[in-house]
C-alpha cells in the first residue's frame, strides 16, 4: 500500500456554509479516487445544494477519527496541521477495512456526542443481510453495494445535514427500500434507479431529526418486505 | 505512417466494443467513462493506472503467500477479496471473476487450486492490461490528430 496520497482533501473554508463536506473512508486507492469523482460530479450536476462540495478521502477508520479529532492520541489540536472541527455533512465508508471496519467506525461516530448527528453511509462489495441490518441498527443511513455508481451517489443528497436540508427518518425507510430494490434489480441489469426519495424541498428546515412522520412511503411493512424478498435472492 | 482521425475513431469503437463483448469490461467501466469530462480529461486513465499498480502488487503478494510453507491461505483470501473489489470498481469483469474463484480453494486449503487460479489471474490481468493500453493509445492518437472521442 503506497504511503503517499493516503489523505487527500480539498480546502474547506468555514465561510462556505453552503458547501457540502464529505468524508470518504476506504482502504482502496482505486475506490477512493472513484468515490471522490462520483461525489464531485454529483455536486456539479446539481444533486447537492449549490453544487459546491469538498471531499476529504482517508484510507482508514483511524485516520477518519483523527480527522474528526476523535482519536485517543490527540491531546492538543495545534501545531500538527490539524484543522479542528471542520463541519462534516456526510461520512461514507467502506465496510471491509483492516484494523478498523466501517462498522466499528460507525459505532465510534454514533457514540460521540459531537459527531453522532453526522449521517454515515456504509459501502460494501458483499451483499450480506445480517451485515446490512447490523449497520442500519447501529445508525447508518444507508448501505450501498459496491461497485458504487452515480445513481447510488445521487441518493446521498437525502442524508445531508446542511441547514437547508434536514431529513426525517422516513428517508431512511425509503433509502433502504430503494437500495434493496436496487440489489434485486441488479441481476436484471436495469438502468439507473430513476425513483429517488420523496422531494426534499417539501420538508421543513427544522434542525432536529424528527421521528418518523406519517409518510406514504415509510411503514414497518414496507421496510420489512424488501428485506424478506432479499433473503430469498441469491447472494455472493 | 499516420492513420487519419476517422480511421482511428473507428478502430477505437471496434476495440472498445470487443472488450465489452468479450467480457473484459462491464458496465462499471462505462460508469467511469461517464465521469470523465473536460475538467478531468484523464480520469479513466488515472484510475486504470492505479488499478494496474494495485494489480501488480496484489498478484505479487499472492504469489509470495503461495510460496510460503505452509501457504498462508487466509492472507491469499484477503488479497483475492481486495483485488475482487478493485477490479469490480473499474469494471474489470474477467479479472473479478477469477478473483472470486479463490475463496473455495482457500477455504479448503487447496494449494493446487490456488496456484491454478493465480495463473489464470496473471493471464487475465495481462490480457486486460494489453487491451486497455491499446485503447488508451488509440485515444491519445485521436487527440493528437486533433480529434475527440466521446
Amino acid at each position: 500500500m503506497d504511503t503517499d496520497a493516503v489523505v487527500s482533501f480539498d480546502h474547506v473554508s468555514p465561510e462556505d456554509s453552503h458547501e457540502v463536506h464529505v468524508l470518504a473512508v476506504d482502504d482502496s486507492l482505486v475506490d477512493r479516487k472513484v468515490i471522490e469523482r462520483l461525489l464531485k460530479i454529483s455536486a456539479c450536476k446539481g444533486f447537492f445544494l449549490d453544487g459546491k462540495i469538498a471531499v476529504t478521502a482517508v484510507d482508514s477508520g483511524i485516520r477518519a477519527l483523527q480527522f474528526l479529532g476523535l482519536d485517543e492520541q490527540r491531546r492538543t489540536s495545534e501545531s500538527d496541521g490539524f484543522v479542528p472541527s471542520l463541519k462534516v455533512d456526510l461520512i461514507i465508508t467502506d465496510y471491509c477495512m483492516p484494523e478498523m471496519t466501517g462498522y466499528e467506525l460507525l459505532k465510534k461516530i454514533k457514540e460521540s456526542s459531537m459527531f453522532r448527528e453526522i449521517p454515515v453511509v456504509i459501502m460494501s462489495s458483499e451483499n450480506v443481510l445480517p451485515r446490512i441490518d447490523r449497520c442500519l441498527e447501529e445508525g447508518a443511513e444507508d448501505f450501498i453495494v459496491k461497485p458504487v455508481k452515480l445513481s447510488d451517489v445521487k441518493r446521498l443528497k437525502g442524508y445531508m445535514t446542511t441547514k437547508e436540508v434536514k431529513v426525517g427518518s422516513h428517508d431512511r425507510g425509503s433509502g433502504v427500500e430503494i437500495n434493496n430494490k436496487r440489489k434485486l434489480e441488479e441481476e436484471e441489469e436495469t438502468s439507473d434507479m430513476s425513483s429517488s426519495p420523496p422531494s426534499i424541498s417539501t420538508l421543513s428546515s427544522s434542525p432536529s431529526v424528527s421521528s418518523p412522520s406519517s409518510s406514504p412511503t415509510s411503514s414497518p411493512t414496507v421496510l420489512a418486505s424488501p428485506i424478506r424478498r432479499l433473503k430469498m435472492s441469491t447472494t455472493d | 505512417m499516420t492513420m487519419d482521425v476517422n480511421q482511428l475513431r473507428a478502430k477505437l469503437c471496434e476495440h472498445q466494443s470487443a472488450m465489452f463483448h468479450q467480457g473484459f469490461l462491464d458496465d462499471q467501466f462505462s460508469q467511469l467513462q461517464n465521469l470523465q469530462d473536460e475538467s478531468t480529461p484523464d480520469f479513466v486513465l488515472e484510475v486504470v493506472t492505479m488499478f494496474f499498480d494495485d494489480s501488480e502488487n496484489l498478484i505479487k503478494n499472492m504469489a509470495r503467500c503461495l510460496e510460503q510453507v505452509p501457504a498462508d491461505f487466509k492472507q491469499i483470501d484477503a488479497y483475492a477479496h481486495q483485488y475482487k473489489g478493485s477490479s469490480a470498481s473499474v469494471g474489470a469483469a474477467r479479472v473479478k471473476s477469477v478473483c472470486a474463484n479463490f475463496r473455495p480453494f482457500c477455504e479448503t486449503k487447496n494449494l493446487d487450486g490456488c496456484m491454478e487460479c493465480l495463473q489464470q489471474l496473471q493471464h487475465e490481468y495481462s490480457l486486460l492490461k494489453n487491451h486497455l493500453q491499446y485503447l488508451f493509445k488509440l485515444q491519445k492518437d485521436i487527440k493528437a490528430g486533433g480529434g475527440s472521442f466521446s
